[in-house]
């Protein structure tokens, strides 16, 4: 029997393939991976996450986006990952060029790359892709032999502080103007276009920023005294695309297997879009309304269909809150019952603790091993009305007790500090929450629980995003943050519980630049040139984030960290994200925010509308039971 | 019912690490679906075990694992249904039944055979005196230390364990060794009993020669894994049992 000769040649070398840690990140060929004759193809496109494979192979949207791409016979998508710094340092020392997983072709090469933003401390990974892939990294330097840059996913809805380093944002769910632009791309190449035509032409298509056909004027206190397209025929707002048939939308049923062990070893569905609940502090509830729930027997295709086609051994349900879709109770005894048998593991996401959520998570997960999760957020009702947090604590006590009585006996909380209007009595409330919780256990006959009550209770420091009520308030100093999260310590080894207890808080550096870089305006890409320029990548790994390197772009650049964080933003400012519109209205946010202050909660969606503006797209909730 | 399954694993599979291969199969009979038995217990896995592991960066047509069935169906169907999942670089060759008393496959692998192909590559090849060598001498000088290193008593070389270092007489773990057209061929012990390396025999011969070693100036290709028959003589895997009909 003669070897089958294989024909595919890598970038790399074996001997530094076999030198770096897990050389199968940069080898391709995973199961379902597309294959395509590049002879037969007009537009190529290159699809990025801008952190290592393991993290990037976890995502969702890509899955989606290069599933449907490569639907369209004239279009091959092909992947590609940052580099690990080991790599890294060996591909700038033999200046070997970033390549795609599947054909391993130089980035340089492709029409498109396209890069997903889904957290702000990936930009400096932006900049290595493209110089490691070859391709100047201000879009002004870039001619028609480069490939067009477009942005992506979350932090696209303030691209400001990158603007300069992409030639397009996408603003919205990718699933609806692709089509429209390698259409106009491919028409305009044949007929010899420039790649400042090419550009202008997208720009006219809906949901799409040119950030170079826009210009900014600063006042003299920094704030922006204006946002002006360059062109007449640009447009001075633009809408966020959305998918309204969610049903009709493309599911990957066949998506990419890695060989290797990634963070989401698992199918994941996507249940739902959107969130009803309107939790002040949160962006993601805010940009993706209206909220839209899929079909239950879709999803019950789509899960048998995906299972046969991955061979996974877990399952798992996305959306922001898996307990406000509709058919939840439905779908979730349908993978029980006919999907999980003996060969597949339903990982259930965080869900309202009641009787359902309970017997689920007995028959899902060893109740010794679990613990019930819950996310108040704040630690009073007062400031939990203030982010509009329905979440009470009679809530969560029947839901401990329920569970307590069940057999469970850990517990894990989540919090923030340094959330809007917050005091020093809502900061201890968070021990005294969890205090009652330990007292509601120890309430149980001794021989009807479980032994001793575990209580985990972690607090992130709240950074304020564009979008969302609380896009005009000041970000607490870091200072001050540090001095609160050590107060809950201490006010955690004063309860008659402590033992029971644990409290952990995030680390004040990287959340002050996450401030900074979620409601930045341009004139941040020259510090986070800067930064990537003086050695920074990785800055969301602990072991690689280097604060020195930040400061000192921020000191380089005479730029004020406070201008971004500490200040409260009035009303009628000028913010750098204000040309979207993500179909909720600012009058609605201003709304919510004046809500805020007064400690007035605001009622979910389904309860009723109200009025956010989210309407106008013409679909989801805001039109449930009224056809 | 337990079944022997013989795979290939090359191309740029060879940088697919042990555990990833196993998780890999376990998927792909999902995807075949294969009705495969799986443990008892809160976390049930697929019953599944394999032979001697290939080192990163080896490529090999004589990979084996046991797994056991719920429902067998002939060898030809387990080898199509496998194939129709496999990535480039991943074939499933044969498949047998065993005999209900089969010892699994990773306790009795005693040895296996390689063909090492030399590189046509110009770096890490000098001679201890600076003369640079080039790869058609290099190959030539190398082909005829062959049956050269088998004429000595005791060959010598460095071994490595966890624990320390000690030089060591290898001969006895080689089998065979011999040149095929251009190519080394070697068969060498495998398995708990004794474990003997290509790296290790190719690091000999290249001492013998006075070329200095670099393991990525050749590609392993590992051809068979054997066992110990009744008579002792040293016969496939695929011995075990009968083919599926």
């Amino acid at each position: 029997m003669r070897l089958h000769i294989v024909m595919t040649k890598l970038a790399l070398s074996d001997e530094i393939l076999m030198e770096i840690e897990k050389p199968a990140r940069y080898i391709g060929n995973e199961v379902n991976m597309i294959k395509k004759d590049l002879d037969l193809v007009d537009i190529r496109y290159c699809m990025c996450f801008p952190d290592v494979y393991e993290i990037g192979m976890s995502h969702l949207g890509i899955q989606i986006l290069y599933d449907m791409f490569n639907k369209r016979e004239d279009t091959y998508c092909e992947r590609v990952y940052s580099p690990w710094p080991d790599l890294d340092k060996i591909m700038r020392e033999q200046d070997i060029p970033l390549f795609s997983l599947e054909t391993q072709t130089p980035l340089k090469e492709f029409d498109f790359l396209g890069i997903t933003l889904q957290y702000e401390m990936c930009y400096t990974n932006v900049l290595q892709i493209l110089e490691l892939g070859k391709i100047p990294v201000w879009s002004k330097d870039r001619t028609l032999a480069d490939p067009i840059v477009f942005g992506g996913g979350p932090c696209s809805y303030n691209p400001e502080p990158i603007a300069e380093f992409f030639d397009v944002f996408y603003i919205g769910e990718g699933e609806t103007r692709y089509g429209d632009v390698f259409d106009v791309y491919k028409d305009m190449k044949k007929s010899g276009a420039t790649r400042e035509e090419i550009l202008h032409a997208i720009a006219k298509i809906p949901g799409m920023y040119v950030p170079s056909m826009y210009e900014v004027t600063y006042n003299e206190d920094g704030t922006i005294a204006s946002f002006e397209p360059r062109y007449e025929d640009v447009p001075r707002t633009i809408t966020k695309e959305i998918v309204l048939d969610f049903n009709a939308a493309p599911y990957p049923e066949k998506p990419l297997v890695p060989h290797m062990k990634v963070t989401q070893d698992r199918v994941t569905l996507e249940i739902m879009r959107g969130c009803i609940r309107g939790c002040r502090f949160c962006q993601a509830g805010m940009i993706y309304r209206p909220t839209r729930q899929k079909d239950v027997e879709l999803l019950k295709k789509y899960a048998r269909e995906m299972i046969a086609n991955t061979g996974h051994e877990e399952i798992s349900l996305s959306s922001l809150s898996s307990s406000d879709y509709e058919c939840l109770k439905e779908f979730t005894y349908f993978l029980i019952d006919e999907i999980s048998n003996h060969d597949v593991n339903i990982s259930l996401p965080s869900l309202r603790i009641d009787a359902f959520s309970l017997d689920v998570m007995k028959k899902v997960q060893d109740i010794k091993k679990s613990s019930l999760t819950f996310a108040p957020e704040a630690g009073t009702q007062r400031l939990r009305d203030i982010i509009n947090k329905g979440l009470t604590e009679e809530v969560i006590l029947n839901g401990a007790m329920q569970a307590f009585q069940g057999g469970w006996n850990k517990v894990k909380f989540y919090f923030m500090l340094g959330l809007p209007f917050e005091t020093v009595e809502d900061a201890e409330g968070i021990p005294k929450l969890c205090q009652t919780v330990a007292e509601a256990y120890y309430s149980i006959p001794k021989e009807e629980r479980n032994g001793k009550v575990a209580i985990t209770a972690s607090a992130s420091f709240f950074v304020p995003k564009p979008f969302t009520p609380f896009q005009w308030a000041p970000m607490l100093d870091p200072k001050t943050y540090r001095d609160r999260a050590h107060h809950v310590k201490d006010t955690f080894r004063e309860q008659t519980n402590a033992k029971s207890m644990k409290f952990t808080y995030h680390e004040t550096d990287v959340s002050a630049l996450e401030g900074v870089l979620a409601r930045g305006d341009r004139r941040l890409n020259r510090v986070i040139y800067d930064v990537y320029k003086s050695g920074a990548i990785f800055d969301a790994w602990t072991e690689w984030f280097d604060n020195e390197k930040w400061m000192s772009a921020f000191e380089k650049n005479d730029i004020d960290m406070d201008f971004y964080t500490t200040r409260e933003r009035e009303v009628t400012e000028i913010l750098p994200w204000d040309f979207i519109d993500i179909g909720v209205s600012k009058r609605f946010l201003i709304e919510e925010w004046e809500r805020a202050k007064q400690g007035i909660v605001t009622p979910n969606c389904r309860e009723k509308c109200s009025g956010c503006g989210a309407a106008k797209f013409g679909g989801g909730v805001c039109f449930e039971g009224k056809n | 019912m337990k079944v022997r399954i013989k795979y290939t694993k090359s191309g740029t599979m060879k940088y697919i690490g042990h555990l990833d291969v196993m998780r890999y199969f376990q998927k792909a009979t999902k995807r075949a679906g294969l009705d495969i038995a799986y443990s008892q217990g809160f976390s049930p896995h697929q019953l599944m075990s394999f032979a001697a592991p290939l080192a990163l960066g080896v490529t090999s047509e004589g990979e084996y694992f046991d797994a056991e069935f719920n429902t067998l169906i002939p060898s030809d169907e387990f080898v199509r249904r496998y194939n129709e999942q496999m990535v480039e670089g991943m074939a499933v060759n044969d498949v047998i039944l065993l005999p209900d008393k089969a010892k699994n496959s990773m306790s009795i692998v005693a040895g296996s055979d390689y063909y090492i192909t030399i590189l046509d590559r110009d770096t890490g090849n000098a001679l201890e005196h600076d003369n640079i060598l080039s790869f058609e001498e290099r190959k030539t000088k190398l082909l005829s230390m062959v049956s050269h290193l088998l004429e000595k008593d005791t060959i010598e070389v460095l071994r490595k364990t966890k624990k320390n270092e000690k030089v060591e007489d290898i001969k006895p773990g080689i089998f065979e060794l011999s040149v095929v057209e251009d190519k080394i061929y070697m068969f060498l012990a495998t398995g708990s009993e004794y474990n003997l390396k290509p790296e290790s025999v190719l690091e000999a011969l290249c001492k013998e020669a006075g070329i200095t070693y670099n393991k990525f100036d050749y590609q392993i290709h590992r051809l068979e894994t054997y066992m110990k028959n009744e008579t002792g003589a040293l016969v496939s895997l695929l011995e075990s049992g009968t083919r599926i009909e």
